[in-house]
């Protein structure tokens, strides 16, 4: 059961302004069937640029019917340049808060809401253009996440699934979100050189979290024998020991994994 | 909530225990609370009220010796002894076959296992949930230690032909041990291991009225497993840890409720949940059947709302006091849709509006009839939120001419 405020139960159990208006001056979409959930937004707009209406048709759970409900009470009687400047936290806000695995709904409800300000002026919406999909599950780009990081001042892939769903069904792209994530919170800062053994229990750390899991699928696994400086030792066991492609493992998967993780300068050596 | 009556049709969930089981269950938490390994006649006679539960679970089985029963505290804790304990016998063999369907407790200890060094064939079922036969038949090699396969599926009831299986199995690889999880089946039908090729079965108490924490596994005479939980001797050196003596006397009075009242399910709460089925259907024209199996268990019924989403449909029965589940997405936070309803490539447009009802012997005419009154007025509210409304049109036109 989620921890609803009275507010979202009061929006989803009787949503205000439900439904489409036949001559409406903009128009948003946001999410889609296959994902499990959709918004559809529509604005009437007067001449001076004032929301006069607003309606929607939402495909969601409770707390998508409840972000779309209050974003069109929120969004009436502005001025289309004001209601730009309305956020997702906003949302969340004015509902009284959302549980941390249904913030995607509010940010659904901001999307919607630029797509229509966007169908309004006629604007080409740049978002989800094909080369940084980055989820392809939830087909998100990385410019969307990168946005959502930023605003929401996300520091987990957790908190990025929460707020974007990313990484939230196959989970594959949660390297590439770590990766973004570190990016922009600057989560590796060039340091000072590290001791033999904050350099082990690093080197550790990235060989649990990315190199092992993915040998093992092979049957194999590979384990650390020594730090020299900037030669990491390391034995292949299971079957990658016997593998005749262990060599090619090591160079384009092992090392390549390692340097970008710890430092360009490495050198691997088989034991 | 704002209402206070309860329509309880989420038994594939859990069920309420039964009043007479917990009669049976309370003497043994104050009153008689002596450890059943004790010399003394006051610890000692537990162990006598132990296996006299054992006989019944036994005969719950349709299993040959009392000795093949192994108490658990749970399905899942039944899963794992039976599929761990046969893999750490027999470690030259390193592949597993289960289905695409299996419960999560079965489904994640496979995928863990695959880490662990095994291989792992997932066999797929069709668009009703039945199983293809001939993908297990053909996966099963002389490297096959294991082939696990449901008894019924939870979110579909669609039963399995485990008997089949298991002969299929062992006439292709002796060696390959078979395990049945028969936690959605305990209770709704009979279950009979004794002249089967079975080797292990797990159950869960409180899906057939015993409490939450107590499950069992069959295990063959003639299959050996290492324990999960090493420790005291207790459960024939199979599972280390004082007997839960209250809720083993819980699981075994259960247990033999549920087989006297089999007709029952099979007469009544069948009926019962037709009459649901058929209701629902008829008067809600985006109803689509997401569980049309032949072969069902009798108490559940899988039906998916067509472009309206499941929590949403839940949240708005919650306030009718109606419960039950659904596959959508949403309602787990998991953000993935039932692994179960997709292998079985129901449409988008129904797998996010997907609810099982779950009846049990407690369920009344009148529950039915409720429901059957309130959810078209539920659907019908939620469809006009839809934004696929072009979509919904056409699904009523098309109905409306067949």
């Amino acid at each position: 059961m989620w921890n609803y405020t009275d507010k979202v139960i009061d929006h989803y159990t009787n949503p205000r302004n439900v439904g489409s208006i036949e001559d409406a001056d903009a128009i948003g979409e946001a999410g889609s069937l296959s994902c499990g959930d959709m918004l559809k937004l529509y604005l009437k707009v007067d001449k001076n640029g004032i929301i006069t209406d607003a309606k929607f048709q939402t495909f969601g759970c409770g707390s998508a019917v409840a972000s779309s409900s209050i974003l069109t009470e929120m969004v009436i009687g502005k001025h289309i340049d004001e209601a730009r400047k309305i956020t997702n936290k906003q949302i969340v806000d004015a509902l009284g808060g959302l549980p941390p695995e249904k913030m995607h709904c509010s940010v659904m409800g901001h999307e919607a809401l630029e797509a229509a300000i966007a169908n309004y002026y006629n604007e080409e919406l740049t978002i989800n253009t094909n080369e940084d999909i980055i989820c392809h599950c939830f087909d998100i780009s990385k410019s969307f996440l990168e946005n959502e990081i930023k605003t929401n001042n996300l520091k987990t892939i957790e908190d990025v699934t929460n707020y974007t769903k990313a990484g939230g069904a196959c989970g594959r792209c949660k390297g590439k979100i770590q990766n973004i994530l570190d990016e922009i919170n600057n989560a590796a800062p060039k340091e000072e050189k590290l001791t033999k053994t904050q350099m082990i229990i690093k080197i550790n750390n990235v060989i649990e979290k990315y190199i092992s899991n993915e040998l093992r699928k092979d049957g194999g696994d590979i384990e650390l024998i020594d730090v020299d400086d900037n030669k990491i030792k390391v034995k292949l066991t299971g079957r990658c020991q016997a593998c005749n492609r262990s060599q090619l493992t090591l160079t384009h998967f092992v090392e390549a994994t390692l340097k970008e993780h710890i430092d360009e300068n490495i050198e691997i050596i088989q034991v | 909530m704002t209402n206070s009556k309860i329509i309880y049709l989420d038994n594939n969930a859990t069920t309420k225990v039964d009043e007479d089981v917990l009669e049976e269950m309370l003497p043994y938490f104050s009153k008689n609370y002596g450890n059943p390994s004790s010399i003394y006649e006051f610890g000692g006679r537990n162990s006598l009220a132990i296996q006299e539960a054992r006989e019944k679970v036994k005969d719950f089985f349709g299993a040959k010796s009392s000795k093949e029963i192994l108490f658990t505290a749970s399905g899942s804790e039944s899963a794992n002894t039976a599929i761990r304990g046969v893999l750490s016998i027999d470690r030259s063999r390193n592949h597993i076959i289960t289905t695409k369907v299996e419960h999560p407790c079965v489904l994640n200890l496979y995928k863990q296992l695959e880490k662990e060094g095994y291989d792992v064939t997932y066999i797929g079922v069709n668009s009703v949930g039945e199983l293809n036969k001939d993908e297990l038949f053909d996966a099963i090699t002389e490297k096959t230690a294991l082939v696990s396969c449901m008894y019924a599926n939870n979110e579909t009831g669609t039963i399995f032909p485990v008997e089949e299986i298991a002969q299929m199995v062992k006439s292709k690889n002796k060696q390959t041990k078979v395990f049945v999880d028969a936690v959605q089946a305990a209770g709704k039908i009979k279950l009979d291991v004794q002249n089967t090729d079975i080797d292990m079965m797990g159950i869960s108490g409180h899906k057939f009225h015993a409490p939450k924490g107590i499950g069992a596994l069959y295990i063959k005479s003639s299959t050996l497993i290492s324990p999960l939980i090493v420790g005291g001797h207790q459960e024939n050196g199979r599972r280390a840890g004082t007997e839960n003596v209250p809720f083993i006397i819980g699981l075994a009075s259960a247990a033999q409720k549920a087989n006297d009242a089999l007709n029952y399910e099979s007469t009544t709460v069948k009926r019962l949940r037709d009459k649901l089925e058929t209701a629902l259907l008829s008067k809600i024209y985006n109803a689509r059947l997401n569980s049309a199996a032949q072969n069902r268990v009798p108490n559940t019924t899988n039906i998916g709302f067509e472009y309206v989403e499941g929590e949403l449909i839940l949240l708005s029965m919650n306030d009718y006091g109606i419960c039950a589940s659904s596959g959508s997405a949403c309602t787990s936070g998991s953000l993935d849709p039932s692994h179960v309803l997709k292998a079985m490539g129901i449409p988008f447009t129904a797998l996010h509006g997907s609810i099982r009802f779950s009846l049990s012997r407690y369920t009344t005419e009148e529950e039915i009839d409720y429901t059957i009154e309130k959810m078209p007025i539920i659907i019908e509210k939620l469809t006009k939120i839809s934004p696929f409304q072009k979509e919904l049109n056409e699904l009523k036109q098309r109905k409306g001419i067949i």
